[in-house]
């Protein structure tokens, strides 16, 4: 992660992109662990 | 039922009530040294670290935890989830005492503690983060007596005054959401001011939005953990309504902190990938850091959703303590711990017994009051006189 940025746009485009392939895969997690939290043998 | 409460009536002489005695003694010798002699008599707070414990503790942890007051009462009142409707009472209470104590401890740690009043009437400071955490704490304190006064109106007898209070229920349940939503991110955007000398893993400009989600966590625990202790000392006051519902509250209430834990995982990572505060965590305070998000925000997250998909009453208990201690981590480590993280340790604050020992006062005089109300109000089981009028 250890990165040299020598401008703004470059600090941004790094930080950027992978903050949102983190929210993708928040996205993605969050609707799989209600997936999990909701499921199970014995239901409501 | 008669049994049980004589032999509470003949435990005066209980180890709980000598502890208490003692504490109460301690704390009144330390109020008489912190009013006659000052701050400086009793706390290791200099102008590098004016915030001590009292601040962490009392104040910060103290409006956290009592966040189940609101959670609770929305959950009820504004979503309609009646089925939770038994919980709402104590956790009113809680919420109650809680922010009562935190005014109490407030005028402890502000040096001239007669000059409270003065944002209200002399000087608003209206650009001020921390005149809106006062107004909004003032404000919300008043609420949330408003909204306990029903169980002591019928306590005392007084059926119209309480009727007029129960009507004003959903208004009061909107004044406390809209409220504790300002105050408790407030309380965040207090740190702001302060970039330079919070570490950056815990500063972000999202920190607001962290100790709102982390006061809907720790309310969420706290009437689990709250639950849990008034079963084991309190369950011959319970009705069958109550204790009929516990289960379902412990259940429900798990199971949403659960997801509320894990939405503020993700976005705790979001906010390092987005400040790029990625090699931070290969230090010491990284360590720290990761200790407290995987260990008090995952870790709970997960044994949660366990115990929802397994029914285990027990784990969930357990996992509210886990998240409570989480969040009074937290509120630890953004106004101590990683607060002023560049000094040398020499000029680092640790606080001093006494600063401690009024801390533990505080907590004592909220038992005693907790004791003292539960067993006297209908917290616990609904008035013969006032059943299904809630």
């Amino acid at each position: 992660m250890d990165h040299v940025f020598y401008t703004l746009q470059d600090f941004m485009t790094y930080t950027e992109s992978v903050t949102y392939l983190l929210v993708i895969a928040t996205l993605v997690g969050m609707t799989l662990f209600w997936l999990f939290l909701t499921g199970g043998k014995h239901k409501d | 039922m008669a049994q049980v409460t004589t032999a509470e009536r003949k435990s005066i002489f209980s180890l709980f009530n000598l502890i208490a005695l003692i504490v109460l003694g301690v704390g009144v010798y330390i109020t008489y040294l912190r009013f006659t002699g000052g701050l400086a008599a009793v706390t290791n707070l200099s102008d590098y670290n004016p915030w001590g414990i009292w601040i962490s503790f009392d104040l910060l942890c103290g409006v956290a935890l009592a966040a189940g007051g609101y959670v609770t009462s929305s959950a009820v009142y504004l979503f309609g989830m009646k089925k939770y409707h038994s919980a709402v009472r104590p956790a009113i209470l809680t919420g109650f005492l809680g922010y009562a104590l935190v005014f109490l401890a407030i005028n402890y740690d502000v040096g001239r503690p007669w000059r409270l009043p003065y944002p209200l009437v002399v000087q608003q400071g209206t650009t001020s983060v921390l005149f809106e955490v006062g107004l909004c704490v003032a404000t919300y304190l008043t609420v949330l007596f408003i909204e306990f006064s029903p169980a002591a109106m019928e306590w005392l007898g007084l059926k119209r005054a309480r009727s007029l209070v129960v009507k004003l229920t959903i208004l009061l349940t909107i004044f406390g959401v809209v409220l504790s939503t300002m105050h408790q991110s407030s309380l965040g955007a207090l740190f702001l001011i302060a970039p330079s000398k919070l570490h950056p893993l815990w500063y972000s400009p999202y920190i607001p939005i962290y100790f709102f989600v982390t006061s809907i966590i720790a309310g969420l625990s706290m009437v689990i953990f709250e639950s849990t202790l008034s079963h084991r000392f309190f369950a011959y006051k319970m009705d069958g309504t109550h204790l009929q519902e516990a289960n379902g509250v412990t259940l429900g209430f798990g199971k949403a902190a659960s997801y509320v834990l894990a939405g503020y995982f993700a976005i705790k990572v979001l906010g390092i990938s987005a400040e790029n505060q990625w090699h931070y965590l290969s230090t010491g305070y990284g360590t720290w850091y990761l200790v407290e998000l995987l260990g008090f925000v995952a870790l709970p997250s997960i044994l949660y959703a366990i115990g929802v998909r397994t029914k285990s009453l027990n784990l969930i208990k357990f996992t509210s303590v886990l998240a409570v201690l989480g969040v009074i981590l937290n509120r630890f480590n953004v106004c101590l711990v990683a607060f002023n993280w560049h000094l040398p340790s020499s000029e680092r604050y640790f606080p001093h017994w006494m600063e401690i020992g009024l801390s533990v006062f505080i907590v004592m005089i909220g038992l005693l009051l907790y004791r003292f109300i539960v067993t006297r109000m209908p917290i616990l089981y609904e008035h013969p006189d006032y059943k299904d009028t809630h």
